[in-house]
């Protein structure tokens, strides 16, 4: 166990390292960072100067080495944009994309479970089939449609909620949250709901096919062989062998849930990391698109690892291997 | 050899544990109906080892899932009866056939890797099997679950009933099959190829067990298997199918050393050693039929050496024939066509 967590975390460090560097060169890639920061009327010796000061004559090693040095204490730089340093902007939009990816994620998962569940243990029900075929209405229809579809049902013609913005945000510490104002709850609605469809019926597939292998086990036919009740084979037996794997899957799909909020966080102009990105993108603003690559890599990395130990926690084989 | 000819003598006094007559499974689906089981009729008594041979595709394993009401759901028992003791199992609800397996009827699969919830600790599924069926607290059912374990044969069964599955060897998980299959203590067990996953040693280990159960217990075991080694070592009686049907029945002894079926004495003419898995059940050449294109007449009388006009027509009948019962026109119901 201890041997492949180590493994796992070296692992994660040089996945992060390769992010970090793709990050890294985007400064020499996009635009002269001189030219950036000083505008176009600069002259020679103040451009000279400035890239003394950045320290852009030294060697490629020298500058990724400071890069990284500082990316660990959370330095970014300034924004080219916002002229703010980056670490601020990212606390300001971090909360706002953890609140909505989670809350999506709880939905999902909330109700891709137990809608799997029962399409695969009734499969032939009516209800199953209503929901199979919503299902495959929910996977294909694009992110921003679903989102806009929302906007002009509850927003435009009913007039229940907002069509856009974050409501009102109350500040615990550096954390903005939108949870403690009824206008923050409602504003979260939407988004949740947008951001969870494409992810709920992933789930709903995914545990309905898992179980309904799982159900074809020979430890099923065996425990129906014994006459355990049919609850007990379903719940107790197949059931968790289904969620062995869909745990994996549903923890890395957390990762991507807060990487692809950028869709939802535009449509409903959410002021979370998504939105940040897309108009750091748009200013080729590099501090920032550096700042949110390796933020989302650290994201994905540590999920994965969270991951995998819950894994050994549940699956007594992997524990037992891990103990030999 | 003459304590067997006692044993089996009583045996066959007794009044059938199960009884088997015409029983007949379909399968229905869009494409049509296929008959699967066609008119299946044998009988086991307590204390007696029925083996069930026969190639792959038989009908062996469907036999067993028909009795205890685990046909798949396009399956069904369409005729025939399918009495334990005095009473039907063959037309009970879900609950009361729950009730059966496990209680009355165990079932053990062929293969233990497989068999057992890789999630739970063999404790807990002992416990959950014997508190489905007895009323009993969970400590009782632990306790007794120790006792299970040490029956089959698992050394430190106090120690070893906290251990997961995969924490067992393949015969000692077969052990751990056998002693969930005995939970409730049931008169009959039907064994899918109980050995044939196992290593070849550990095959003749396992039989023993099943053989010291019989005996300490009375306990009654259909044998299903293609391994005719197997059937020679521990069956009383000998079931042999055929595409659905059973095409001859009787003594083991008898069976192996004068078949009357020519596909029964294909099957003999190379008994493989026990355990030998180079040499199966494949002395004849040709296939056994599909089930959507079983012949008239004897479904055996294409690949048959003596086959005859009669057998393209109609079907033969098991009838008595040289020891036991054969459905094979050389044994005619008219005395005098003795072959
Ligand atoms: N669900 C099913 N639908 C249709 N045919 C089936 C089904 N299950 C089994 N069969 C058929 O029943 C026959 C007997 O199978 P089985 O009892 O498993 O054979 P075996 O003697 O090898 O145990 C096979 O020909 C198989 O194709
Ligand atoms: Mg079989």
């Amino acid at each position: 166990m201890l041997g492949m967590l180590l493994r796992r975390m070296v692992e994660s460090l040089i996945v992060l390292f390769a992010v970090a560097f793709i990050a890294f060169s985007l400064f020499s890639f996009i635009g002269d960072p001189v030219n950036n920061m000083l505008g176009q009327e600069a002259t020679e010796a103040e451009r000279l100067d400035m890239r003394e000061r950045l320290g852009l004559n030294d060697s490629v090693i020298v500058q990724f080495t400071r890069f990284i040095g500082r990316a660990v204490q959370g330095e970014f730089g300034v924004s080219y944009r916002q002229s703010r340093p980056v670490i601020d902007l990212i606390a300001e939009s971090l909360p706002a994309t953890l609140e909505l990816s989670f809350f999506a994620m709880v939905l999902a998962v909330g109700l891709g479970i137990p809608i799997g569940i029962q399409t695969a243990i009734n499969r032939d029900s009516l209800v199953s089939k209503a929901l199979m075929t919503g299902s495959l209405i929910g996977i294909s229809l694009p992110t921003f449609l679903a989102g806009i579809l929302l906007i002009m049902i509850f927003s435009v013609k009913l007039g229940w909620l907002p069509s856009f913005g974050r409501g009102q945000v109350v500040q615990l510490g550096w954390w903005g949250t939108g949870l403690r104002t009824w206008s923050g709850i409602k504003a979260l609605i939407l988004p949740t709901i947008t951001l969870a469809i494409f992810q709920m019926t992933l789930i709903v597939r995914l545990v309905r096919s898992e179980m309904l292998e799982v159900l074809q086990a020979d430890f099923i036919k065996f425990a129906r062989a014994r006459g355990l009740r049919e609850r007990l084979v379903q719940f107790g037996y197949a059931l968790p062998n289904t969620l062995v794997p869909v745990i994996t899957i549903v923890g890395l799909q957390l990762g991507s849930v807060i990487a692809f909020a950028i869709v939802t966080e535009t449509v409903f102009q959410w002021p979370g990391m998504g939105l940040l990105f897309i108009q750091s993108v748009t200013f080729a603003d590099v501090p920032v698109m550096a700042a949110y690559l390796i933020l989302i890599a650290l994201i994905f990395v540590v999920i994965n690892l969270l991951v995998d130990m819950l894994y050994y926690v549940i699956d007594p084989r992997l524990r037992s291997m891990g103990g030999l | 050899m003459m304590q067997e000819a006692a044993a089996h003598k009583t045996a066959s006094e007794a009044a059938p544990l199960l009884d088997v007559r015409d029983m007949t499974v379909q399968f229905f689906s869009r494409h049509g109906t296929l008959t699967a089981l066609d008119n299946v009729s044998f009988a086991i008594r307590p204390g007696e080892v029925l083996g069930i041979v026969g190639e792959s595709g038989a009908g062996k394993s469907l036999t067993g899932a028909s009795i205890v009401g685990l046909l798949p759901d396009s399956g069904r028992v369409t005729a025939g009866e399918i009495r334990l003791g005095e009473q039907r199992i063959d037309n009970l609800d879900r609950t009361r056939m729950r009730r059966i397996r496990g209680r009355e009827i165990g079932l053990i699969f062929q293969d233990p890797q497989t068999s057992l919830n890789p999630l739970l600790t063999v404790g807990k599924q002992l416990v959950q099997t014997i508190t489905s069926h007895l009323d009993m607290s969970a400590a009782a059912a632990r306790q007794r679950g120790i006792e299970l374990l040490r029956d089959v044969g698992i050394p430190a069964p106090e120690r070893r009933i906290d251990s997961y599955p995969h924490q067992f060897s393949g015969g000692m998980r077969q052990r751990v099959v056998i002693a969930l299959a005995l939970c409730a203590d049931p008169r009959l067990v039907i064994a899918d190829e109980p050995t044939t996953a196992l290593d070849v040693s550990i095959q003749a280990q396992v039989l023993a067990l099943l053989q010291d159960l019989v005996r300490k217990r009375g306990l009654a075991i259909m044998l299903i298997t293609h391994d005719m080694g197997v059937i020679a070592e521990v069956a009383d009686r000998i079931a042999v199918m055929y595409a659905g049907r059973i095409v001859e029945i009787g003594p083991v002894r008898q069976v192996i050393d004068s078949p009357s079926h020519p596909y029964t004495a294909g099957l003999m003419s190379a008994i493989p050693k026990l355990g030998d898995r180079a040499r199966r059940l494949v002395q004849i050449d040709g296939n056994m039929p599909r089930l959507d294109a079983v012949p008239s007449g004897c479904a055996f009388n294409p690949r048959c050496p003596r086959v005859m006009d009669i057998c393209r027509v109609e079907r033969p009948q098991l009838r008595p024939a040289r020891a036991g019962h054969a459905a094979c026109h050389l044994y005619p119901a008219l005395p005098q066509a003795e072959t």
